[in-house]
């Protein structure tokens, strides 16, 4: 493990979120170390891509505070540059190769020599053999491992993951828990959205449910019973809302 | 690491003429639509009503202006299709660079344009341009300047609306007025064969309104992009 793991990397009091009169965050609480990776669980519109947004810059809190990498939100360069967002959307360009799309971002993050960088990460995610065919003559599935590539290309302290493994085959799904467990070892802290409790929980150190923007559950993972938690979610889920 | 200003708008303005350079679309667009409103003026044209000299200038920035906003509709258009601007968003690097960068891909865009709009109008009118070219081509680049400095702001603005098309021209060509008045005016002078000075109060304008256009909008885009 290096320096960074066992540091606070994302910490929120009372974080608060509302569009026009709802409100999607309405009190978070949430603190993760370094090495630690939160599962988030919860339904549609339960809060989950609105938290990930905050910590990733995108949103501005309404109420409370958020830091990442110990800088407060939003706070500017300095807090976007330790954190990496993969979200629904592929955020590629897809006129251009996989390559450029992954090198860019590299550039974007003042990474020191980012076609090595790029290289490197499609490397891991089994992609290189595809490195230089546009984007867009690429799979959904393929196309979500240079998502991934470009998300974590510039080594974040802090990742942002929303459903990650939509669209991932084996291979593509093995590289990315590799690729995460490789973060996690260097002291990147987790933040990963899923709908897929088994796979949230095998990879999390923390799990938590969120309803109506709130945790309606947060707990370490060696507390959790993951033959009684897909039940205890249902009930939960069930009668929230 | 922070890259400065200029450094990561160079580099969204490389990957903004990477992207048009591969798939041409908004150029051609433009280009085709640049050549038809030349072609159309002339056959609407009565030559014996008025010389080709005092149509010219109106042709000329009449084409720029709109098939500028071709080029400019697309801008963020190619970063909304997958949310790529979420990637610029969440990069480390300051937000006036997201618009500087747009602002220079867009500039070599309707430079571009006029490069090849110029000598058609030219060609086309039987204007010779020969003797004014340098002065015209800095015309036509101050006020490119000027257009790409507003548009580039209201397209930021206008991408995330279902109205994008409609609302991008309403919101520019009110602003595009101050730049394309004193450019037009210019461009007469020079046609008209007047000296250089007689242009130099409508360029004097052109620059005062690339200055003013310029650092307001690169300062109001952070306001666009935050939510």
């Amino acid at each position: 493990m290096s320096e960074a793991a066992g540091e606070l990397a994302v910490e929120t009091r009372g974080l608060r979120r509302s569009f026009g009169g709802r409100r999607a965050l309405d009190g978070v609480d949430l603190s993760l170390r370094g090495g630690e990776c939160l599962a988030l669980f919860g339904p549609n519109g339960a809060g989950k891509t609105t938290l990930l947004r905050v910590l990733a810059g995108l949103l501005r809190p309404s109420g409370g505070t958020a830091a990442v990498g110990g800088v407060v939100l939003p706070g500017g360069a300095a807090a976007r540059a330790v954190v990496g967002l993969l979200s629904h959307a592929s955020m590629l360009y897809a006129p251009l190769t996989a390559r450029e799309n992954v090198e860019f971002a590299a550039r974007l993050h003042g990474v020191r020599d980012p076609r090595a960088a790029a290289a490197a990460v499609l490397g891991r995610m089994r992609i290189a053999d595809r490195a230089d065919a546009p984007v867009r003559s690429l799979s959904r599935g393929m196309q979500q491992r240079v998502s991934v590539a470009r998300a974590v290309v510039h080594d974040p302290r802090v990742v942002l993951l929303d459903e990650p493994f939509t669209g991932l085959d084996e291979s593509g799904a093995a590289a990315l828990t590799a690729v995460l467990a490789e973060l996690r070892t260097s002291g990147a802290a987790l933040v990963l959205v899923t709908h897929n409790l088994a796979e949230g929980l095998s990879l999390a150190t923390h799990a938590a449910v969120m309803r109506a923007g709130r945790f309606a559950r947060y707990e370490a993972r060696h507390a959790i019973d993951a033959g009684r938690y897909a039940a205890d979610y249902r009930e939960l889920v069930a009668h929230g809302a | 690491m922070e890259r400065s200003l200029l450094a990561a708008a160079w580099l969204i303005a490389r990957k903004d003429l990477a992207i048009e350079l591969r798939t041409r679309t908004a150029f051609f667009s433009a280009l085709v639509f640049a050549l038809l409103g030349i072609v159309i003026f002339f056959f609407a044209w009565d030559p014996t009503a008025v010389p080709a000299g005092d149509l010219a200038p109106g042709v000329l920035w009449v084409i720029f202006t709109f098939a500028g906003l071709l080029g400019l509709q697309r801008s963020f258009g190619v970063e909304q299709a997958d949310r790529a601007i979420d990637a610029l968003l969440t990069a480390p690097i300051p937000r006036e660079a997201i618009y500087l960068g747009k602002a220079l891909a867009n500039l070599a865009f309707v430079a571009a344009v006029q490069l090849i709009a110029i000598p058609a109008v030219a060609l086309f009118y039987n204007v010779p341009m020969g003797a004014i070219a340098p002065t015209l081509a800095a015309i036509a680049l101050l006020a490119a300047i000027g257009l790409v400095a507003v548009g580039t702001l209201f397209s930021a603005m206008a991408v995330n609306t279902r109205l994008a098309e409609l609302l991008l021209p309403v919101l520019s060509l009110p602003f595009f007025v101050p730049i394309v008045m004193p450019a037009a005016q210019a461009t007469a002078k020079l046609l008209a064969g007047r000296p250089v000075g007689e242009a130099a109060a409508w360029l004097r304008l052109l620059v005062a309104f690339d200055i003013v256009f310029v650092v307001i909008c690169m300062f109001a885009f952070p306001f666009t992009v935050e939510e």
